[in-house]
């Protein structure tokens, strides 16, 4: 054997690798100081003569003022809905009412990053994801919606499918611009006109979108935009000129709508909170499926009606998810929505981040075992760490009620068949997440869990051809695919 | 068709169950997990370490039919001052080369801390008798070889001969004596993640220091999720057992963007301690000049011309 | 003094690119020069098109449906030209609006045609619609770019790949169409265009093994000759009728119906 020169092997391991900061620049958004109300295709000032702040929560800034549309604002918007129903969009050709579609999809996907940075900006979700999710999917459902507004005879044969008239739309603050396009693309593509109000915390890409209107050159009437609190949405639900309310946002509201349109002829769709369970058997791809649960709590905070918010880990494997799960949380990024590396964004609101905060404590105070990543969250703005719960029963009010942030709960099981009681176990029925090898299993679980939802072996996909809608008190109504028409026609059979 | 030995109670547990849990993965979500993490954007210092660290772990590879002692010198030049008008820039980590260019290579790179790496067991292939591989390995490892890149013998793999495959890889790394084994495993070949997956824990049982993703002779290489894939079973070994394996991927890593990429990919499944040239490679010839572009770009600002940077 | 305008030449529209005929024939067209194929000329636009099926039929179909939009676009913007070649501004209005119809479509298909099957036992069973794969097609001789467009666009919506033999007596439309589709991010061999004596090049095509279905729209077929020929690889004969329907594009689909047990 050769003398070799014996180099030891000891290099030296850097103590960290730090990502650089790589901020999204902010320029490319031009914003107002004030915006009005879109109404008629115009912007007018509200006859209530309201403006309220709209601000950033991850730094507290005010991005800029914005109109509080009173019931007199709201009865001038349903008019000129139901002026440019009456009076065109209903009679032009179909095949020309989905030109305009294509257009504002077309428009949407060409100032895509514009409307990213400004999503951001105003509801503090990641830049990476309104880039990469948000935007694609709204301009994706107008694409979509607008193939369908000539072939609606394919859609329902025989059933002579008519537009309603004028659709009043009541949009949350998780997804404005996103959950904006899942309501007027099918609004529209079936010849409808509308009168959307978005979240009192999130209405910028909302009033941005009445640029794309313009640009697009839709006739004026056919999209109005009424931005304010909950009164003018009070005010949208009651109104005698509205045919149909479409409203996405918490059960509680929900339920009022649903006793305000009672009585009425309006047609009405919900879409609601829920609970989902997130189930892992044992067979499952375990790291993919420590993925899965990640995006489907962590995503957009957790401010998403169908996260996977009670995890049910079989119990030959929970400690081996578990011990991933901790491990994989401690990469998650939280900070600045306009970081490009930032994984958790900012908490939409003070008031949100309180009812976080008071549910968490409720959780440790009913004796669950809390873990939180050690995380730097920034001085200003509203933060709140990813957070999973271990030892939770079923009672404590983290695995009933909605969060709607970055927290986890953690349950087991044992069997399938008690997965799915579990599962079932609750009044809403959103969504669920089934983790397994084998096919049977997810059929067979998917045939049983009682929600509008179901994903195997992933979870959060959403496409504007997947209807997507709950049952039970997570709603009623599907959003997307051909399904999605429906609630905007009316059928002669 | 494998016997279960009898032993005096019950039987001998076949290979399976004696290893960490080999599971199955997911095509989908692997390659979702890969491409979400090579969107992450590093800037700056961040980017000058990576791609300082990238040469660092670099094993320069020259792997042809047509290799004389001239181009391995040449070789063994570069790999100790890849920058000649830029002297910060660190040496690689080792040359990779056939036997036959052991001693040339041992020779050249002296004193300098450059490593020397041989291919063995019939490479590419692996289709030879199992003597002769484990014969050209000892034969390496005496002609002073630091580390030694085996393959493993993908026809029995594929053929469900797990224990075969596991007796090479033991035997050879008893062949290696003092040197470094790492382990191809041909990734391109074994057509599925799950194969991947039993196929690194199987190098790992079998005494690998390294598991390699391939030879560079076939398409496709290394990727970014049969590397996240390769990393995951590395983890699980150490969540196990306490040892730490190392990784390299090899072939079709030609551009500094996506070096770095790996970096990060190592970065967030495995953690900071895996980030030096003792635990990661790369596997590489050309991706060596596209980081010295990138390297010189971040420090002038502007965007090179490879006019400026020697072949070897 | 008028300016002497630069002349076009018309070729061939071949895996992405425009060849001329190998056999260096053409024929004249109101003054122009138009490639006439030859049956080595189908033989590569059929290979062209199978070597270009699979990425074709594996876009999403959302992703096919931007494509086929773009060339809507794209058709748009040269509304002129077809004008003149066509000599009816409104047989060009109607083509891209037919043409924004058809990738319409794209993502709906499936929901339209495909089903969930409720089986008689304890199965998940569920049919989907697949391209049948290459599609030889004898476009109509009139109207020029209308009939064109009628019969390729519901054909390569469904995720199939189209050989074309364009009008004999007018085929500067369709050649127009190439150059539009060429500059659509439509990958090439996707469609593949052949101007020529259309009675050498159908009997080709109709008697091609590797050729999946024909559409005969333009080809006088009375005596069956060219069905006959078509019967030796079963291919599938597509006869769809005027107007815009997704049967049109349905008669170019497999349906594939896969079972599952539900159990646990």
């Amino acid at each position: 054997m050769t003398e070799i020169e014996k180099r030891q092997d000891r290099s030296p391991v850097p103590s960290a690798f730090d990502y650089a900061p790589a901020p999204e620049s902010r320029d490319i958004v031009a914003l107002e100081d004030r915006y009005g109300l879109f109404i008629g295709g115009e912007w007018v000032e509200p006859k209530s003569g309201e403006y309220q702040p709209t601000i950033s929560p991850a730094t507290e800034e005010t991005l800029a003022e914005v109109a509080y549309g009173g019931s007199e604002d709201v009865g001038l918007a349903v008019e000129s809905a139901r002026e440019a129903f009456d009076n065109g969009w209903s009679d032009i050709a179909p095949s020309e009412r989905a030109k305009y579609l294509y257009r504002i999809a077309r428009i949407l996907q060409e100032r895509s990053r514009e409307f990213a940075v400004l999503e951001s900006l105003d509801g503090g979700k990641p830049i990476r994801e309104s880039r990469d999710v948000d935007l694609p999917l709204s301009a994706a459902h107008f694409f979509y919606y607008a193939g369908w507004a000539d072939k609606l005879e394919y859609a329902f044969p025989n059933r002579k499918p008519q537009p309603l008239g004028v659709a009043g739309q009541i949009i949350p603050w998780n997804f404005p611009l996103l959950m904006l396009s899942w309501k007027i693309a099918p609004a529209l593509a079936a010849g409808n006109t509308v009168v959307l109000k978005p979240a009192e915390s999130t209405p910028l890409s909302a009033l941005l979108f009445c640029d794309v209107v313009h640009q697009a050159e839709l006739p004026p009437g056919v999209v109005n935009i009424v931005t304010g609190d909950g009164r003018a949405g009070a005010e949208l639900v009651q109104h005698a000129g509205v045919d149909k309310v479409a409203f996405t946002g918490s059960t509680e509201v929900g339920k009022e709508i649903q006793r305000t349109v009672a009585g009425t002829d309006k047609k009405l769709t919900l879409e609601l909170g829920g609970k989902a369970a997130n189930i892992i058997f044992d067979d499952a791809p375990l790291d993919q499926a420590v993925e899965g649960i990640i995006n489907g709590i962590y995503f957009n905070q957790g401010h998403v009606c169908c996260a996977g918010s009670r995890l049910f880990v079989q119990e030959s494997v929970y400690d081996e998810v578990i011990a991933k799960l901790k491990r994989r949380m401690g990469t998650l990024r939280v900070g600045d929505p306009l970081d490009k590396n930032t994984d958790v964004g900012a908490i939409n609101s003070r008031e949100q981040l309180e009812r976080i905060q008071e549910l968490v404590a409720s959780g440790a105070e009913e004796g669950a075992e809390i873990y939180q990543p050690p995380c730097r969250l920034p001085e200003k703005g509203w933060w709140f760490p990813p957070t999973v719960f271990t030892n939770v029963a079923q009672s404590y009010r983290i695995a009933q009620e909605e969060i709607f942030g970055p927290v986890l709960s953690v349950l087991t099981f044992r069997t399938p068949d008690e997965a799915v009681e579990k599962a079932n176990n609750t009044p809403y029925g959103l969504s669920a997440g089934v983790w397994t090898e084998k096919g049977s299993r997810i059929l067979s679980l998917a045939q049983r869990l009682r929600a509008g939802v179901i994903w195997a072996n992933t979870y959060n996909r959403f496409d504007p051809a997947s209807p997507f809608g709950g049952y039970k008190e997570s709603g009623f109504g599907r959003e997307g695919g051909l399904h999605g028409l429906a609630p905007y026609l009316e059928f002669d059979e | 068709m494998a016997q279960a030995p009898a032993l005096p109670g019950g039987f001998e547990l076949p290979l399976e169950p004696r290893l960490p849990r080999i599971g199955s993965i997911d095509q989908v979500a692997v390659e979702e997990r890969a491409a979400a993490l090579s969107r992450r954007s590093i800037k700056r210092e961040s980017k000058l370490f990576a791609l300082d660290l990238a040469v660092r772990m670099m094993d320069l590879t020259t792997l042809e039919g047509a290799d004389t002692p001239g181009k391995v010198a040449a070789l063994c030049s570069k790999a100790m001052r890849p920058d000649p008008s830029d002297l910060t820039v660190p040496p690689v980590a080792a040359v990779c080369i056939y036997p036959n260019h052991v001693p040339v290579a041992l020779e050249r790179v002296q004193g300098s801390g450059v490593r020397v790496a041989s291919v063995a067991t019939a490479f590419p292939s692996g289709q030879s008798p199992l003597e002769i591989k484990v014969e050209e390995a000892a034969r390496v490892a005496e002609m002073g070889a630091d580390e030694i890149d085996m393959v493993i013998d993908r026809g029995a793999f594929l053929a469900g001969d797990y224990a075969r495959v596991y007796d090479e890889v033991r035997r050879v790394k008893e062949a290696c004596g003092e040197a470094h084994l790492k382990v191809i495993l041909e990734t391109g070949e074994l057509g599925t993640y799950d194969n991947v997956r039993r196929a690194s824990l199987l190098a790992i049982a079998g005494g690998a220091d390294f598991i390699k993703t391939s030879t560079g002779k076939i398409q496709p290489a290394a990727t970014l999720p049969v590397t996240l894939v390769m990393l995951e079973a590395i983890r699980d070994v150490y969540e196990e057992t306490g040892r730490k394996i190392g990784m390299k991927p090899a072939g079709g890593i030609r551009h500094a963007k996506q070096a770095v990429q790996y970096l990060v990919l190592l970065h967030e499944t495995l953690g900071v301690e895996w980030m030096t040239p003792d635990l990661f490679r790369f596997g590489a010839s050309s991706l060596l000049n596209d980081c010295l572009l990138q390297i010189r770009k971040e420090k002038t600002g502007r965007y090179q011309s490879p006019d400026y940077f020697t072949i070897d | 003094m008028t300016r002497l305008p630069v002349k076009k030449t018309y070729k061939l529209y071949v895996g992405g690119a425009f060849p001329r005929s190998e056999s260096g024939r053409t024929y004249e067209v109101d003054g122009a020069n138009v490639a006439l194929a030859s049956r080595k000329d189908l033989r590569d636009a059929v290979r062209a098109a199978r070597g270009a099926s699979s990425t074709w039929a594996g876009m999403t179909a959302y992703n096919r449906g931007q494509v086929l939009y773009r060339v809507a676009e794209m058709m748009e913007g040269r509304k002129a030209e077809f004008a003149e070649l066509t000599g009816d501004e409104a047989e060009v209005d109607e083509a891209v609006d037919r043409w924004v119809w058809y990738a319409g479509w794209a993502d709906k298909l499936a929901q339209v045609l495909g089903s969930s099957n409720p089986v008689a036992g304890p199965y998940f069973n569920f049919t989907v619609p697949e391209p049948t794969g290459v599609v030889g097609i004898v476009a109509p001789e009139e109207p020029p770019l209308l009939g064109l467009v009628s019969r390729l666009a519901p054909a390569v919506v469904g995720g199939n790949v189209a050989v074309v033999i364009a009008s004999e007596h007018r085929p500067l439309a369709a050649v127009t169409l190439a150059e539009v589709l060429a500059t659509s991010d439509v990958p090439g061999g996707v469609v593949n265009l052949l101007t020529g004596r259309k009675r050498e090049l159908a009997s080709v095509l109709a008697g091609h093994m590797d050729v999946n279905a024909l559409d005969l729209a333009g080809a006088e077929d009375e005596d069956g000759e060219l069905e006959r020929l078509a019967a030796d690889n079963v291919k599938r004969i597509v006869r769809n009728g005027d107007g815009q329907s997704p049967w049109h594009a349905a008669a170019f689909l497999e349906l594939k119906t896969v079972w599952h047990p539900i159990g646990v």
